[in-house]
């Protein structure tokens, strides 16, 4: 009963979407306001229907109801609760659900936090938002029905991939895509202005903190995935450039580029058509990172093949609202202009080189996880781009654009002085190359490649610093009142280099400094990695509640003194037979120790993962401080401006 | 210097700039691929010496052997025609087992062992690797149910 209710919701949902974008578009048209109102009630029926849809499918879950395919294939009765709701998403069918709930309630928020824009503007917005809409809505039932009925229907369902059983999985995915399905917002107003054919420095006002909350949870998003592969998988890494996190990634790069862009098109009304050009590829991105993980194309090009409905579908929809978007922009973009002029050297050209940086950057992450795809498909062989090829090419392309954040900071908009600033910022720079030197000796051994990422990271710092002196110099009140009314769009700035900076020391150390040891080890075997003795005590068996598991008992000493204890496991989940490591990890500021349990070898020995991961946890620490610099600059008082008044003080 | 010849030393080192980025790109890129070989492949001699590649197949049964004291395995991968020994150092995937699909990277020794510095399976007991399927397909052996594939969201190889 319950699913299919879902069914009909679903359905309802779609024709709504129809109405929404329908109503909406042609009303902005021809300037009808009921056709335009009509539009929006649209809208959020569309949103009610796609909640309902969704809760409905959550219900069949908490009831255990196994006459639903999906649920039969993604869930089981000993599942515990919290991750039977997660199962929700826990397959392709249910993902997709949660992609267009994710849409809806995107839209749902435009319909409320966007009644002071002018109202032709708005209806072009939904009505975009709308036809993404339509465009899921019909992948979904015509294709991936998460409602369909498995008649008879089986006893208890295949249980969740244990590898998903897991509180990432509670968080992640959601999280993922309210930032991936978010850029749908900035595309949007893109179109919209496109529509319109005029782009104002409004525009990039009201787009600002659509596209940085969206750019927030896609950054969270990431690092909670990068966090839950180090722990989950058992073998310390964080980062794989695996297809799918590359998927991530590249919308990521080209959002950090829109978000920056946006501040000069709304300070200066440049950059116009490269901030809207942005918005649809940040979207686009996000549509094939969709493509990627949904179509089946990266299990293999052939599997593709052989069920194509849903790749053609995905690959289709693509087309049209990547080419449909191009050839509006194509059309338009001469009666948009190019807005404001700069000198070589200004805030501007910084900003734009930096831009561009990041697109490469977003191109050459694209190279390597398109090309295997594209060999295949033409039937040239396989091939895979190894981990090397990302990790030799990303460092140097964007080195010159963290030389350039710390400049651009300081740099005047319109015409800066290139003399002026390096006075100003040689200190900085003397002082960073001192200490990158420095650190990695204190620490041991010198690497070229830590120097270089410590200088890049403290240039960051030190200029982050001198910077909020100097706001802080020309304080005419006292210190804390002075931090607290100083503009939060600058403040949000800084946090958000620093968790830049933060991000690089994890990344700089951990690579340089990690201690990797595979052992084979018996119950009273001790092992010494890193300056750690790592005891291994005993073994011992534990049921849970669908899995059994084999936990370790190690007890790390440092120089005789305990440090901590460690009880790695290995579980096997009863259903399907599967089993996962689940790695120990003592998490520090400065160190992380991992042990993780490998097979177990004769007579009582097991292989045994000891890892030493230095500053590992600030890779993590930035990404937040990033996510909280775009928190800070959204609660800037000039968003919730209705009027267009001064532009406030803070300057990115 | 005149504004212009400013703007044209701007533009030639703006392009002189993505040149070098462009070749970097590119040699890395070609130093970095790794290419696919079949047990098939690897037995008429396909595979070249001295350069890491991936090979794929199936862990044959009964051929494990694990050294007594250290991490050392030995296995056969085959594609059911040939097969190929294969030597690693180091902590097996969950996954892996006799039977089932396997894909190793590595370089070819030269007594034609396979010397592996890394396995891969991957996270679903459904999931063949895309590879294996590949050279088992190739060898003509691969049926429908092994070569099913599940997809799931964000699961990492």
């Amino acid at each position: 009963m319950i699913p299919d209710l879902g069914n009909y919701a679903l359905i309802l949902a779609l024709l709504l979407a129809f109405a929404q974008s329908g109503f909406s578009l042609t009303g902005a048209a021809r300037g009808n306001v009921v056709f335009m109102g009509a539009g929006t009630s649209a809208a959020v029926g569309q949103f009610l229907f796609t909640g309902i849809a969704f809760l409905c499918l959550g219900y069949s879950f908490y009831a255990n109801d196994f006459s639903v395919l999906y649920v039969a294939s993604n869930s089981n009765s000993a599942l515990p609760l919290q991750y039977r709701l997660a199962a929700i998403w826990g397959g392709h069918e249910g993902s997709m659900l949660l992609w267009t709930m994710t849409l809806a309630l995107w839209t749902f928020a435009v319909t409320i936090f966007s009644r002071n824009l002018p109202q032709v503007f708005r209806a072009r917005l939904i009505g975009t938002m709308g036809l993404v809409t339509i465009g899921f809505l019909t992948f979904i039932l015509f294709t991936s029905n998460p409602f369909e009925r498995l008649i008879p229907a089986v006893l208890d369902g295949r249980d969740l991939n244990p590898l998903l059983q897991d509180p990432g999985m509670v968080f992640h995915p959601p999280v993922l895509y309210m930032g991936y399905v978010g850029f749908s917002v900035a595309f949007g107003f893109a179109i919209a202005a496109l529509l319109g054919g005029e782009l104002t420095p409004e525009w990039a006002r009201w787009t600002r903190p659509w596209t940085t909350v969206a750019w927030m949870f896609l950054t969270v998003g990431i690092a909670f995935g990068s966090k839950w592969a180090y722990y989950e998988l058992g073998w310390g890494g964080w980062w794989f450039w695996d297809a799918v996190e590359n998927a991530s990634f590249m919308p990521w790069l080209v959002g950090t580029a829109l978000i920056h862009s946006l501040a000069v098109t709304e300070k200066r009304d440049a950059f116009k058509l490269w901030t809207v050009l942005l918005a649809i590829i940040a979207f686009s991105l996000s549509l094939l990172g969709t493509f990627l993980v949904r179509s089946g194309v990266l299990t293999s090009v052939h599997a593709f093949a052989t069920d194509p409905r849903r790749g053609l579908f995905i690959l289709c929809l693509l087309m049209l609202v990547i080419g449909g978007a191009l050839i509006l922009f194509a059309i338009r973009a001469p009666r948009v202009g190019l807005g404001g002029k700069f000198g070589m050297v200004s805030r501007e050209s910084f900003l734009l080189t930096n831009n561009v940086i990041m697109v490469a950057a977003a191109g050459s992450v694209m190279l390597g996880t398109l090309y295997p795809l594209f060999v295949d498909a033409l039937g040239m062989g396989k091939i895979s781009v190894g981990p090397p090829y990302f990790d030799t090419v990303f460092v140097p392309v964007v080195m010159p654009a963290i030389f350039l954040m710390g400049l651009a900071i300081f740099a005047r908009w319109k015409n800066s002085d290139l003399k002026e600033l390096l006075a100003k910022l040689k200190w900085a720079f003397v002082a960073s190359v001192l200490m990158a030197v420095l650190i990695p000796v204190m620490m041991g051994h010198w690497r070229p490649l830590v120097s270089v990422g410590l200088l890049g990271s403290l240039w960051i710092f030190t200029t982050a610093l001198i910077s909020l002196r100097d706001r802080l110099k020309r304080r005419t009140e006292g210190l804390a009142s002075h931090l607290i009314h100083m503009s939060r769009a600058y403040l949000g700035m800084i946090v958000a280099h620093i968790g830049v900076a933060v991000f690089i020391v994890g990344v700089t150390l951990v690579k340089g400094y990690e201690v990797e040891q595979d052992l084979r080890m018996a119950p009273g075997d001790v092992a010494e990695v890193g300056g750690y003795a790592f005891r291994f005590d005993e073994m011992r068996q534990e049921v849970g509640a669908n899995y059994t598991s084999a936990v370790g008992h190690f007890s790390v000493t440092r120089h005789g003194s305990p440090v901590t204890v460690l009880e790695p496991e290995k579980r096997i989940y009863v259903v399907q037979n599967s089993p996962m490591t689940e790695a120990a990890i003592s998490a520090g500021l400065v160190n992380d120790l991992y042990v993780s349990l490998g097979e177990p070898l004769s007579d009582q020995a097991w292989a045994v993962r000891i890892y030493i991961k230095p500053f590992v946890q600030w890779i993590w620490a930035g990404c937040l401080l990033m996510a909280a610099g775009g928190f800070l600059a959204l609660l800037d008082p000039r968003y919730r401006r209705k009027v267009r008044g001064d532009a406030a003080e803070g300057q990115v | 210097m005149k504004p212009r010849h400013k703007r044209l030393a701007f533009v030639l080192v703006g392009v002189l700039a993505i040149g070098i980025a462009v070749s970097l790109v590119l040699n890395a890129f070609r130093s970095n691929l790794v290419f696919f070989f079949t047990p098939t492949q690897v037995a008429n001699g396909e595979a070249p010496r001295n350069v890491s590649f991936r090979i794929g197949g199936l862990v044959q049964t009964g051929s494990l052997k694990r050294s007594q004291d250290n991490l050392e395995i030995h296995f056969v991968v085959t594609d059911t025609v040939k097969n190929i020994e294969v030597i690693y150092a180091g902590i097996l995937p969950d996954l892996f087992k006799e039977g089932k699909g396997v894909v190793a990277q590595g370089k070819l020794d030269n007594s034609g062992m396979f010397r592996a510095d890394s396995v891969l399976a991957k996270h679903d007991e459904n999931y063949m690797p895309p590879e294996a399927a590949e050279a088992l397909k190739k060898a003509g052996k691969l049926n429908e149910k092994t070569g099913k594939t599940l997809v799931l969201p964000e699961s990492k190889s």
